[in-house]
């Protein structure tokens, strides 16, 4: 590669492409660059979102605005205690107050199989699904839903919850995964037992599996290093964060359908994990994804679905539940804490030898932790023959962990980024320069095994070197630059499509991805390159599970991605029936027309696509095409950031001067809204970085569960953040699109950290980063 | 309980509505009257997702009482826009892309707008200060700041004769 990466190279890219996005930086270049590769019509363009104006005017309708007509109202009474045994459940005194109508515990839901459910991103055993929708025998965490009341109004819904006598007898409670891997640590589970190395072992233990990935000879490559640097890491439990709390409707008619409306990343998995639980067939289970008010992971599991759905066959009325601020952080998914020990080895001429890592992750109260994609994701950024990672998925006493953004990765990136810069100031090497000269590339083998197709790791890198944020000087004492890499992939899935074309000219695309960001319309302008039509003119709709065809969810960065490439392969049906309607016309055969950006032609003739659509009645009727995909070509993204701090050493908090966010992103194809993944992804890993934490009391309960003491960035506590957009196109995606909602939120923690150690000399191996702790380093060093 | 007659006036238009003591003005705007617009994050005042305009002042709803709207003139996101017109607060954060989910957007720019109202010409420091009580989770804030500058600077043309 060239030093002239920063050089856009494509028209679309020069100033023409800030479309409004404010102002060039104080430096003289623009904040928000876009390093094109090659150009289309739609694709690379920016329109306003197709569901904008219903989401400026109070319009789109969210879960918790439906209102349904004779709808009664829940609420979930939870457990106060981290670990304890039910005694008993007394419901006797909230079922006999007025205005209440029924109320359910985990004995109203039928037996657990032992069998294995997808739950979105991978399987899982029923019976954890089913003990955390309602505990049984036990409860495994602050939080965890006991039993839950239908009622006349909220009020008296949550007043009947709290008549619910509950006798629990409190157990030893295990809040990391250290403590949990104690030799005398009380199991959480007594039937598990460890899967070890892949293999069912028949060992009691609150170690759900561990497996351990190597190649070539690490002991070799460190006994062959001039440089070994070790470290240990521990990160605290972070929430999703969401500004919508998780809410649902559900109405069991009287006819044995049952219908859910509610906020969910996944329709389809609503579908059929309540369907597993509640033993209903799917044809039976009709699920409308609401708007959804953010996700992040957090919104695939399945948590209220069947207890409103078991209320409502109860009293024969819609129930519908929201949850408080308080449930959101106790009863749903946080991310693992984690701990983690790294090992580099280098020599002197900056080439890595050998890399190490033990990861043991917090899966909460259920095995699940998304320690595998942490070991993956690793040492992902580096090409390195000598490779050892060690991972533990532990069970604790908290609420089961679930997907958030780049699950695993950011807690890995965490300890291995740190080590790397570490290792290359022992080597007297710039930061950028020793990670370009280990830098993974096409060819390059992952630690779990797969070689990397056609990646970005080089190119983010580049940019980073060029970029006029890495070459500025700092302005005043206590400052610090870091920069940090990491990779997440891109999931395929499955995904359906319907275009049905309107004797207007427009198309409406009917689609089953519930939009968290814009995808409406990622996803229409890769319908509209392919027709040659505008992005406005496709009208995209998200519908229920009974209108389209399968689509797995929104999340693993597949959206725009997979649904958007069901768009391009159903468009590229029409383009096919269009030609043969216009051929039907001029009297020729279909491959004698030719089409080109919406203008159909043969032998002098020519018809635009609005035209033909119009004719559609007289040259065979309807023009519909539906397609579906499980698409393989997926291609994973790297982001990589760069990040000026200033530490107050008399307070310990560190301000966030200046952020820059680099990555791969295959292709753009809403500029801005990919802006916007890596601005909120970077701006999350900030405040995992500095404030986000659950503070846990001794008792193993959260003291911190409102969004005043759970502390998330907010606009003052951050500058902007400038983007710099690389575009590396994955060959296995007619666009060159990767996902690229994941990766940004993977290096903030660690390019912090580096920030950190370069302002102040500290090292900081525990997260947050926040004021006290950093103080008790900078005083300790 | 005992219901409370309450006269007001919501969007510029009179309007009256029951409510039990215990309702915030956050459950009668969504549940009584229907206005969903306005939405609730936590309900303690820290999301600023319900920000409503109460006689001039910006509040979260969940911390009014219904009955305290007695007699008062309150601006919800549903008046923002003027007939078929869009706010340029509503053209700007589209056009900027300051968005994703949208749940936190009506209070943005119900809080957006008094800033603009009392202060025309903010600075980045002034509109991160105004804004700090809204919480967005999805956009990292940048885009917001933008559009509301965006907003600021057209509003300010236009107002130019």
């Amino acid at each position: 590669m060239s030093t002239s990466t920063l050089k856009p190279t494509s028209t679309s890219a020069a100033p023409a492409d800030r479309s409004g996005n404010g102002a060039p930086h104080r430096d003289g270049y623009e904040p928000n660059m876009v390093l094109a590769t090659q150009t289309f019509d739609v694709v690379g363009t920016r329109p306003v979102r197709h569901d904008g104006a219903d989401k400026v005017t109070g319009r789109a309708l969210y879960g918790a605005d439906l209102a349904l007509a004779g709808t009664l109202h829940g609420a979930i009474l939870r457990s106060p205690h981290a670990h304890a045994r039910i005694r008993s459940v007394d419901t006797s005194k909230a079922e006999q107050m007025d205005g209440v109508y029924a109320v359910v515990t985990a004995d109203d839901l039928p037996e657990a199989e032992d069998k294995l459910v997808d739950v979105g991103e991978g399987d899982t055993r029923l019976s954890y699904v089913h003990g955390n929708v309602l505990a049984k025998g036990k409860v495994l965490y602050q939080g965890h839903a006991v039993a839950a009341v239908a009622a006349r109004n909220q009020h008296v819904a949550l007043e009947a919850a709290d008549a619910i006598a509950v006798d629990y007898e409190p157990l030893p409670s295990y809040m990391t995964a250290p403590e949990a891997m104690a030799a005398d640590a009380e199991l959480l589970h007594s039937d598990l037992r460890m899967k070890e190395f892949g293999e069912q072992t028949d060992k009691p233990s609150n170690v759900a599996e561990h497996f351990h990935w190597t190649a070539g000879d690490v002991a070799e490559g460190f006994a062959g290093s001039d440089v070994v640097v070790e470290r240990t890491f521990d990160t605290s439990t972070v929430h999703q964060g969401y500004i919508e709390p998780h809410n649902v409707t559900a109405l069991w008619n009287h006819d044995g359908r049952l219908h859910i409306w509610c906020s969910t990343q996944g329709a389809f998995v609503v579908r059929d994990v309540t369907s597993k639980i509640l033993e209903v067939p799917v044809s039976n289970i009709k699920v409308t994804p609401m708007e959804i008010g953010g996700g992040f992971g957090g919104k695939i599991p399945v948590y209220m679905e069947p207890v409103a759905a078991l209320l409502s066959r109860k009293t024969g009325r819609p129930v519908k539940i929201v949850m408080s601020r308080e449930d959101v952080f106790t009863g749903t998914g946080p991310t693992p804490g984690s701990h983690v020990r790294v090992k580099v080895g280098a020599t002197t001429d900056g080439k890595i030898q050998a890399l190490e890592a033990t990861l043991a992750y917090e899966a909460g109260a259920y095995p699940g932790s998304f320690v595998a994609p942490g070991g993956m994701c690793v040492f992902a950024a580096y090409d390195c023959a000598n490779l050892s990672v060690d991972c533990y998925d532990v069970v604790v006493n908290k609420p089961s962990s679930a997907a958030y953004r780049a699950p695993g990765a950011t807690q890995a990136a965490f300890a291995a980024e740190q080590v790397i810069d570490e290792v290359a100031s022992k080597l007297g090497l710039d930061p950028v320069d020793f990670r370009l000269r280990n830098a993974a590339t096409e060819g390059t083998r992952r630690a779990d095994g797969p070689k990397f197709r056609r990646i970005g790791c080089e190119e983010v890198l580049h940019a980073v070197r060029d970029h006029p944020h890495y070459a500025a000087p700092l302005t005043g004492p206590n400052q610090g630059r870091g920069v940090a890499v990491g990779f997440w992939f891109n999931v395929g899935l499955e995904s359906s499509c319907t275009l049905n074309v309107n004797t207007d000219g427009t198309v409406h695309l009917v689609e089953g991805s519930t939009d968290i960001g814009g995808t409406r319309t990622s996803i229409a302008m890769q319908a509209a390159e392919v027709l040659g039509i505008a992005a406005e003119e496709i009208l995209p709709e998200v519908v229920d599970t009974d209108s389209v065809g399968f689509t797995s969810v929104t999340g693993g960065s597949r959206t725009t991605f997979a649904t958007g490439w069901a768009a391009h392969d159903a468009a590229q049906k029409i383009v096919a029936e269009m030609r043969a309607r216009a051929a039907k016309l001029w009297s020729v055969e279909a491959d004698q027309v030719q089409h080109a950006k919406g203008v159909y032609s043969s032998n002098g003739n020519s018809i635009v696509f609005c035209d033909l659509a119009a004719m559609s009645s007289k040259t065979g009727g309807p023009v519909s095409a539906t397609a579906t995909v499980k698409p393989r070509g997926v291609g994973g993204s790297f982001s990589a950031n760069i990040v000026d701090v200033e530490v107050d050493p008399e307070t310990g908090k560190v301000e966030i001067l200046r952020f820059t966010a680099v990555q791969d992103v295959g292709k753009a194809v809403h500029p801005s809204y990919v802006e916007g993944q890596m601005q909120g992804g970077s701006v999350q890993g900030i405040g995992w970085a500095l404030n986000e934490e659950y503070f846990m009391g001794a008792d193993g309960t959260m003291k911190n569960s409102s969004l005043l003491d759970y502390r998330m960035p907010t606009t003052l506590d951050l500058p902007m953040i400038d983007t710099c957009i690389v575009e590396v196109a994955n060959p296995g995606h007619p666009f060159g699109v990767r996902g690229v909602g994941e990766a940004n939120i993977v290096p903030p923690p660690a390019a912090i950290a580096n920030a950190i150690h370069r302002a102040v000399g500290a090292r900081m191996q525990r997260l947050p980063m926040s004021p006290p702790a950093v103080w008790a380093e900078v005083a300790g060093s | 309980m005992q219901s409370i007659h309450v006269r007001t006036k919501i969007n510029g238009q009179a309007a009256e509505f029951l409510c039990e003591p215990r309702q915030s003005l956050l459950e009668v705007l969504r549940d009584v009257l229907r206005l969903t617009g306005t939405k609730e994050g936590c309900n303690d005042g820290n999301c600023g997702a319900c920000t409503v305009e109460m006689d001039g002042r910006i509040v979260p709803a969940c911390l009014v009482l219904g009955a305290e709207a007695e007699g008062a003139d309150i601006l919800t996101i549903e008046g923002i826009a003027e007939g078929s017109a869009l706010h340029e607060l509503q053209n700007a954060f589209l056009e900027g892309a300051a968005l994703q989910c949208g749940v936190c957007t009506p209070g943005f720019i119900v809080a957006s707008k008094a800033l603009l109202d009392s202060n025309p010409d903010p600075s980045e420091e002034e509109i991160r200060f105004w804004l700090a009580n809204n919480l967005c989770r999805c956009t990292g804030y940048d885009k917001i700041v933008r559009s509301v500058q965006a907003a600021a600077e057209r509003m300010q043309q236009e107002a130019t004769p």
